[in-house]
This record gives structure tokens, C-alpha cells and sequence, in this order.
């Protein structure tokens, strides 16, 4: 863990700081355990995959980290514009400013994600609108250029989410979320309830803006192709611990913990 | 008590009117904020002005001056109703003239006569929340008022520029209390916007189903909500009043045929009647008689 840190550290020496500092993070729902004593690093332009199967609370673990729930106890530092600060401890418009700016949530249901009654370009627009930009023109040429980026013909800006199909709302949940230019993205199950040729289509189309934006990124799913994919480190959790993390492919080439061993034997081959 | 004995004066009991006077206070206070009160069934259906009789009511004193307009028309079934209403249960006064009345309940018009230092507007309103359609629940619009969380009210009128070409939203249009609340003006058309801003009068806004009461004190700062390069452009019909000619008042197209006929007369009737008393006359106007010549 200090090791790959370092790493990471000399990889990006333009930010001398971890993005995202976790420590002690623990939610507990009544007696029951939600996640435990969670803490990581996240360093500017690296991507984390959250695994485990369900219950094991990594959408609890990114629910803490992305503000929608609140830990009973730990720290969540971010380095913001103004220096590294606790979110956990924030008042919540400084919080909401953040998860309009800075960060972004891509939910695994696009409907949760997206204004099912607003058009393409409105719910790009959003967040744009909501940050102060008040030029219809260059709202629309924005949304008009994301939806571009993520593969979207231009003609149907003004349709509705529900005339999408469910691939297309998935990306245009993306673009809503890319538009404001964020740090870092929280992923919950991205590429869920999407068939295997749009699962990978869509991979591809983030693996690329990833790269391109040098975002960082928390990715929660339980397929361990997505994360091969998309991750440079993972994490896997059971039971609300952490019970193993390291880089992707050491984690999955030689699992040490025996629910990691599970995990890994269990993926089906082709 | 009245004449008649029969009601407290102006039907509400005094502990009521009491409520809602801090509910009108702390309204006054916080320019734009919608204050929860506690709404009373009135003797009249929600949709009628429920709310903006208990304001009046509350506001009423037996030296008033009343006036009660609907669509800005004195003599529809609503104003005759509501100023009947408190003429039998308060006795005070009332009025059809803009500039002689000390308390205005209206619906959906703002009179065109400027209002003065001294007056009251009572507007009913039928949805309080302006955000009520963009996010259906109650608890999050109230934390995005708190938060100051308005990028949705441009969500809606961008989705107006995207599918109409213009903001087509002509009523009920958003504005911005002294930079900070947004607020729905009740439904009066976007042409009165501009007269909410730095308006003389006491405005008072009542909800009587949604209850709440929000208000625009006197000499506030209203901005109707825009894009810089669709601004905000307060329209009326392009035509001069059929019967008094005005060429700056809001108007009422009524049809006058089924051959396609129809004329443009001022929603304002005690504006229009002033102007014609005084010789002013539209291309359709009957020659100016003395009543019962």
C-alpha cells in the first residue's frame, strides 16, 4: 500500500497530494455493519475498483464517499481548490457545490442518474445551469459537443431520456455528469443492466474519456472484467471489510485472501 | 363586531388573524420566502381565493378601502363574490377605482394604474412552489431554497427555448427576490413582471390549500429569470385597446362572432373605464354617453 502510494506519488508530481484521502471510514446501520473502518488513498488520474458481491457494502461505501450518506465515523479529505478539506465534515452547500463541480455520480440505474422528463440537452445542461452559465448558446453547444463525446447523434438533443434506449441513457448520464469538467467520478455498477456488445461499447467510451480527461475515479461493480478494464487499483470488500487491495491485475492474477480466490475462480469463462 | 352581529369583523376570529399576521410578518421579513401557516377552511372552494381572503382578511382594518379584481376585472363572478364576502362580514368600503382603494385582493393581474405608498396587493395563489413541477417532492424543493439550488428553474425555461424557439413560458414566471429566493408571482401574465419590481404597495401572496404566504415589501428588487441571449421579454397582444385605445395595457382578446371576429380590450376594467371617461376612445368604442342619458 506505501509502496504503490510512492508510486503514484512520483508518477504524478504535479499534485504532491492523494485526490481523495479515506481514513477509518465506518457505517453502521443499527447493530449491523455497513462498511468498517474503510481507508485508502486516491491519487490524482488513478482509477479504483470497489468489488465484492452483494451486501458486502461497496454501494454503502461509495453512498459515504460521495455525500449521499453520512459515516458514523471516519474522514473523507478531498483536495479542493482550496486546499485538502474534510467532506464529511462540510456544511452541505459547500458539499453540493462540490458534487456539481468537482465530482460527478453515475448511478447503475440511468433513471436515478437522469431527468426523465427534461430533454437530452436540458439534462446535460444542468449542471451547467446550476454552476452560474447562463447563455443558452453556449449551453447548447456544450451539450451539443458532449453528446458527441459519447457517441450520441447531435439530431436527437431535444428528445426525451425515455426515448432513449437504455445503452444511450446510460451515456447520456455520463455526459451530464462529464460536463462541468469534474476531479472525480463515483461509479455505482456502471455498466449493470446492459447487454454484453453495449456493456463493452460503453467500457470502451469511459476507458477513453478516463484517459483523455485524466479523471479519477471509484468504481463500484461486481464484474471483474469491468474493473480489469477500467482499474489501476482494486479493492475487495466482504461482509463491510476490506479484505484485500492492491494493483488490478496483482489482485487478480494472484489473489491471496481466500474470498478474493473465490471471486476470481467463480468468473465464468467463455 | 359587525352590523350584522353575526360574524367576528371580517369572518376570521381575532386568534386566527393573529397567526396569520406573524405567518404575513415573518413573510415581509424574509422578501420571497414561503412561510407555512395554518389554512382555514373558508366559506368558499380551494382554487377561489382561499388564500387570499385570509390575507385580506387579516389585513383588513374598518377603514379600509377594499377592492377586489379577478383577471383584473371588478366585475366578474370571483371579485363580486369575494368584495360581496366582506362587504357583509367587515361593512368596510368598497371600490372599483385602482387609486381610491387602501387593500387590492386580486387574481391574476397586477392593476395597470401605478400602486402607491400605503396600498396592499393580495394576490391568490395556487401553487406557491415554483420549483413544484421540475422536482415533485416537498422536502427537497424546500432544501433547494435553502441551498439557493436554482440551476432547475433554468432547466425549465431552457427546455422552453429548445422546444418553442422563445420562452414560452407566458404566466406564473419565475422571479428572483433581492438575489436571493425564487418565487412564483402567482399566475399573473409575464407582462406584469416588471411591476412587481420596486412597487410602492405592500404585496402580499396567499395559498390557502398549499398554505403558505410569502411577500414582496415595499421598493423590493424582483428580476424575472433569463438567458443573456434570450432576455426577458415581458409581451402583451400587438394591439391598442378596441375600446379606449391604450396602447400600453395588458389586453383580453374576446370573440365577438363565429366569423372569426374579435377584439382586443384592456383586462384592466376600472383602467379602461377611466380612460374612456376621461375621452379617450379605441377603434371600437361606442360615442362616450352619460349614464341614464
Amino acid at each position: 500500500m506505501t509502496d504503490q502510494s510512492r508510486i503514484f506519488a512520483e508518477n504524478s508530481k504535479a499534485c504532491p497530494r492523494p485526490l481523495l484521502q479515506v481514513r477509518g471510514l465506518t457505517k453502521m446501520y443499527g447493530a449491523r455493519i455497513g462498511c468498517a473502518d474503510v481507508g485508502f488513498d486516491l491519487w490524482p488520474g488513478e482509477v479504483m475498483g470497489i468489488v465484492g458481491e452483494s451486501g458486502s457494502g461497496k454501494s454503502t461505501l461509495l453512498n459515504c464517499l460521495a455525500g449521499h450518506l453520512a459515516p458514523d465515523r471516519g474522514e473523507v479529505i478531498f483536495d479542493t481548490a482550496r486546499g485538502p478539506r474534510d467532506t464529511v465534515r462540510m456544511s452541505e452547500p459547500e458539499r453540493r457545490m462540490l458534487s456539481r463541480t468537482d465530482w460527478a455520480f453515475v448511478h447503475q440505474n440511468p433513471r436515478d442518474g437522469l431527468r426523465m422528463g427534461v430533454s437530452a440537452g436540458g439534462n446535460v445542461g444542468e449542471r451547467l445551469m446550476a454552476v452560474g452559465a447562463r447563455h443558452y448558446g453556449n449551453i447548447r453547444e456544450a451539450a451539443l459537443d458532449w453528446l458527441e463525446r459519447v457517441e450520441i447523434d447531435g439530431a436527437r438533443i431535444d428528445d426525451r431520456p425515455s426515448a432513449f434506449s437504455g445503452g444511450m441513457q446510460q451515456r447520456l448520464q455520463i455526459a451530464r455528469n462529464l460536463v462541468t469538467g469534474p476531479r472525480l467520478v463515483f461509479m455505482d455498477e456502471p455498466t449493470g443492466g446492459l447487454d454484453v456488445s453495449v456493456q463493452a461499447r460503453l467500457l470502451d467510451l469511459l476507458r477513453g474519456l478516463v484517459r483523455r480527461m485524466g479523471l479519477s475515479a471509484i468504481v463500484v461493480t461486481h464484474d471483474l472484467a469491468v474493473v480489469r478494464l477500467l482499474a489501476d487499483r482494486l479493492m475487495v470488500m466482504k461482509s463491510g471489510h476490506v479484505v484485500e487491495q492492491g494493483l488490478t491485475d496483482q489482485v487478480l492474477d494472484d489473489p491471496q485472501h481466500g474470498y478474493t480466490q473465490l471471486l476470481v475462480s467463480s468468473v465464468l469463462q467463455v | 363586531m359587525t352590523g350584522t352581529g353575526q360574524y367576528n369583523f371580517a369572518y376570521l376570529d381575532e386568534e386566527t388573524k393573529r397567526m396569520i399576521r406573524r405567518a404575513l410578518l415573518k413573510a415581509v421579513a424574509v422578501p420571497g420566502y414561503q412561510v407555512p401557516f395554518a389554512s382555514r377552511e373558508m366559506p368558499m372552494p380551494y382554487g377561489w381565493g382561499t388564500g387570499g381572503v385570509q390575507v385580506t382578511a387579516a389585513c383588513l382594518t374598518p377603514d379600509d378601502t377594499l377592492k377586489v379584481i379577478d383577471q383584473g376585472a371588478d366585475d366578474t363572478t370571483n371579485a363580486v363574490s369575494i368584495r360581496r364576502f366582506f362587504e357583509k362580514t367587515a361593512g368596510v368600503a368598497v371600490t372599483e377605482q385602482t387609486g381610491e382603494a387602501s387593500v387590492i385582493q386580486t387574481r391574476h393581474r397586477i392593476p395597470e394604474t401605478p400602486l402607491t405608498e400605503g396600498q396592499i396587493l393580495v394576490y391568490q395563489v395556487p401553487i406557491p412552489e415554483p420549483l413544484r413541477f421540475l422536482e415533485p417532492r416537498e422536502t427537497e424543493t424546500r432544501r433547494m431554497h435553502a441551498l439557493e439550488d436554482y440551476g432547475l428553474m433554468h432547466v425549465r425555461l431552457y427546455e422552453d427555448i429548445a422546444r418553442h424557439g422563445a420562452i414560452a413560458t407566458s404566466y406564473a414566471y419565475p422571479v428572483k427576490v433581492e438575489g436571493r429566493y425564487v418565487m412564483d408571482p402567482s399566475p399573473i401574465p409575464k407582462f406584469d413582471n416588471p411591476k412587481l419590481s420596486d412597487c410602492a404597495a405592500l404585496q402580499l401572496f396567499g395559498a390557502g390549500r398549499e398554505q403558505r404566504i410569502y411577500a414582496l415589501p415595499p421598493f423590493t428588487q424582483v428580476v424575472s429569470l433569463d438567458f443573456e441571449d434570450h432576455p426577458f421579454d415581458p409581451s402583451k397582444a400587438d394591439h391598442p385597446c378596441a375600446l379606449c385605445g391604450a396602447e400600453n395595457s395588458y389586453l383580453d382578446e374576446v370573440i365577438t362572432d363565429d366569423q372569426g371576429g374579435r377584439m382586443f380590450v384592456c383586462s384592466d376594467t376600472d383602467y379602461c373605464a377611466t380612460r374612456r371617461a376621461a375621452g379617450h376612445a379605441g377603434a371600437m368604442a361606442a360615442p362616450f354617453e352619460e349614464v341614464g342619458a
